[in-house]
């Protein structure tokens, strides 16, 4: 068997979730998981098929906060869809903002100043810091420790989000990053407060980590629950720490290099076993990997312009032609795709949202657990339904 | 990686008569694309994805684009023989003269539905290459078919252009409305997509009097004056 088909066996399997016969006499139970649930992190539907308390089927139904933000940004200039970028997740509203800002600049072929690039990288690893936390957060709740871990991770969240507020002015709609730049500059003592923040960090994760890690309900309802195996993660397009916990090494930080992450040391975790517990772990990890990076940044970060000099933004109107520009979000991998005609609008105005997309393989994760498993691993997916649904 | 046009070489060397074009980006961001024939995409695609040096293992971003109809109007210089009468010295004569116009002609160049693919290797981790496939025409002939069986993250996805281009992908295996509600009749993202006055019409027994009301309104009756 040559290398070409032994590699096309071991995929083709995964085309669809397995089928799971249902033990016994009695009747399956169809239950509706949702649209709200305080489980579902906003308005979304499992369709769930029990045989007794065991999932034997499950289909996902989105579109309940579809808003068509596609259509509207066709229909409106490229610059006026920026701060719409900070609604599809809207936890990370400020790498939503570099992606899209990255794919305008690779369509229009748009350098960034020094110093921009530095503020894009903090600014991104904050965003990290805040959503991983969060998540895991959310995580714990869901398995029933209700309020307290997500309280604490909230505690540092709220830090990080008045650094934002400080400097964009919101919390959360950041609005912040331009097509060559950044919209204001960020100041001495901002600086300053970023450093005490980020020097307080590892305390935070250190103290997180003692709670959690090896906390025995954590490790009974995780381990070895949701596992998603490599070759399937690939196959499906999932992206971000699902993907790097199945154990595949895959960081867009690494492997495109965009901005300027190849000045900075740090490491990609991965995980061994894909299942949630690994999730949990991997973002830990990589939220002691970003605490690093901005260990790194702040203290050398350069002086000088925000904005590109050449940065056109009135009558802003880029060749026909088209770009598709990604960065490693904190959920997966973001991406844009425009589509220029040389007007003012974008032709085509395309988000490549890691949420839904992290979404194809969760009945695959779920079959055969029980349904209150079903919770916590779609809550080890990190799904914001601002971005699955647009 | 292999640029563009080489891809498309050992395409053509390992799928006999694939009817690979290259398709340029004038953009600075020179992502070439790759526009494959829909007959042969599935054996394309499966090639791309187990072939050793170019293991594209991993579709990022699949989406639809909607190219309408496009009117172009080209003039073009028409020499014909009119006849004209004209003064002679036995009086008026008929004459026959050759005279140049300029006419306008309209070209109706057809429109179709296109769907871009962005392939990315995990394995290699390089990337990205642009395939795209278009479909005959816009209305009865929108079919293309599904890679979900080679990718499965076209599962969703294709399932999203279906919803909201309208492009039927055959052999997904559950090709539903995702967005938007199954009973929605229309598809959203066409350029010529008109918005309904009510996303929730139903006919009920007294559209008649709703009708009327309307009438009343616009015309500014029942104001006090």
């Amino acid at each position: 068997m040559s290398v070409a088909e032994d590699k096309a066996e071991r995929v083709e399997g995964w085309n669809r979730p397995p089928v799971i016969e249902p033990e016994g006499e009695g009747e399956l139970l169809e239950v509706a998981m949702g649209p709200h649930h305080p489980s579902t992190h906003g308005v979304f539907r499992m369709d769930v098929a029990l045989d007794g308390e065991r999932v034997v089927r499950l289909k996902p139904v989105f579109g309940y906060l579809h808003r068509n933000h596609e259509k509207i940004a066709e229909g409106a200039s490229y610059l006026a869809s920026m701060p719409y970028t900070d609604r599809l997740d809207y936890f990370c509203s400020l790498t939503n903002n570099w992606a899209y800002a990255l794919a305008v600049e690779k369509l229009v072929g748009q350098a960034v100043p020094e110093r921009a690039e530095y503020i894009r990288v903090i600014l991104a690893e904050l965003t990290r810091v805040q959503n991983h936390a969060s998540s895991i957060g959310f995580l714990i709740q869901e398995m029933g420790a209700s309020g307290t871990p997500l309280m604490y991770a909230f505690k540092e969240r709220e830090k990080i989000l008045d650094l934002f507020e400080s400097l964009t002015g919101s919390r959360m709609m950041c609005n912040y990053m331009r097509f060559g730049g950044c919209r204001v500059d960020v100041s001495g003592p901002w600086l300053d407060a970023t450093r005490k923040v980020v020097a307080g960090l590892p305390a935070f994760v250190d103290e997180f980590e003692a709670l959690l890690s090896t906390n025995e309900i954590l490790m009974a309802r995780c381990q070895g629950m949701g596992i998603l195996p490599p070759e399937l993660a690939v196959n499906a397009g999932v992206s971000g720490p699902m993907l790097r916990a199945a154990g595949v090494n895959y960081d867009i930080r690494k492997v495109d290099r965009y901005g300027i992450y190849d000045r900075f040391q740090f490491r990609v975790p991965l995980g061994d076993h894909g299942d949630i517990y690994d999730r949990y772990m991997v973002r830990i990890l990589e939220m002691r990997e970003s605490i690093k990076i901005l260990e790194q940044a702040l203290p050398t970060i350069p002086t000088g312009p925000i904005m590109d000099a050449k940065a056109k933004i009135r009558g802003f109107r880029p060749k026909p032609g088209e770009a598709y520009g990604r960065i490693e979000a904190p959920k997966g991998e973001l991406g844009f795709y425009l589509i220029s005609d040389g007007g003012p609008n974008p032709y085509r105005y395309r988000v490549r949202p890691p949420s839904l997309i992290n979404l194809t393989i969760l009945e695959d994760m779920c079959l055969g657990h029980n349904v209150a498993d079903v919770v916590l691993i779609f809550g080890s997916v990190d799904i914001v339904l601002g971005e699955v649904d647009r | 990686m292999k640029t563009v046009e080489e891809i498309k070489a050992a395409i053509e060397a390992a799928v006999p008569g694939a009817g690979v074009e290259f398709v340029p980006n004038p953009s600075p961001s020179a992502q070439h694309s790759l526009r494959l024939a829909p007959e042969s995409a599935v054996a394309v695609a499966k090639f791309l994805r187990d072939d050793d040096e170019l293991a594209f293992d991993f579709l990022s971003n699949l989406t639809g684009v909607d190219w309408p109809d496009k009117e172009i109007a080209e003039k073009v210089k028409v020499t014909r023989q009119v006849t004209k009468t004209v003064d002679g010295p036995e009086g008026k004569v008929d004459q026959t003269v050759d005279e140049t116009v300029e006419e306008t002609h309209k070209r109706v160049e057809p429109g179709y539905l296109e769907a871009v693919y962005h392939l990315y290797s995990v394995e290699k981790k390089h990337g990205p290459l642009v395939i795209r496939m278009r479909t005959a025409n816009r209305t009865d002939q929108a079919q293309l078919p599904s890679l979900t069986p080679v990718w499965r993250a076209a599962e969703f996805q294709e399932r999203e252009i279906f919803d909201l281009y309208g492009i039927v992908f055959t052999g997904h295996p559950d090709l539903r409305r995702i967005l938007m509600w199954d009973e929605f009749k229309d598809h959203p993202m066409r350029k010529d997509y008109v918005e309904p006055d009510d996303f929730e019409y139903e006919p009920t027994p007294h559209d008649e009097v709703l009708n009327r009301a309307q009438e009343h309104k616009s015309e500014g009756l029942g104001t006090g004056d």
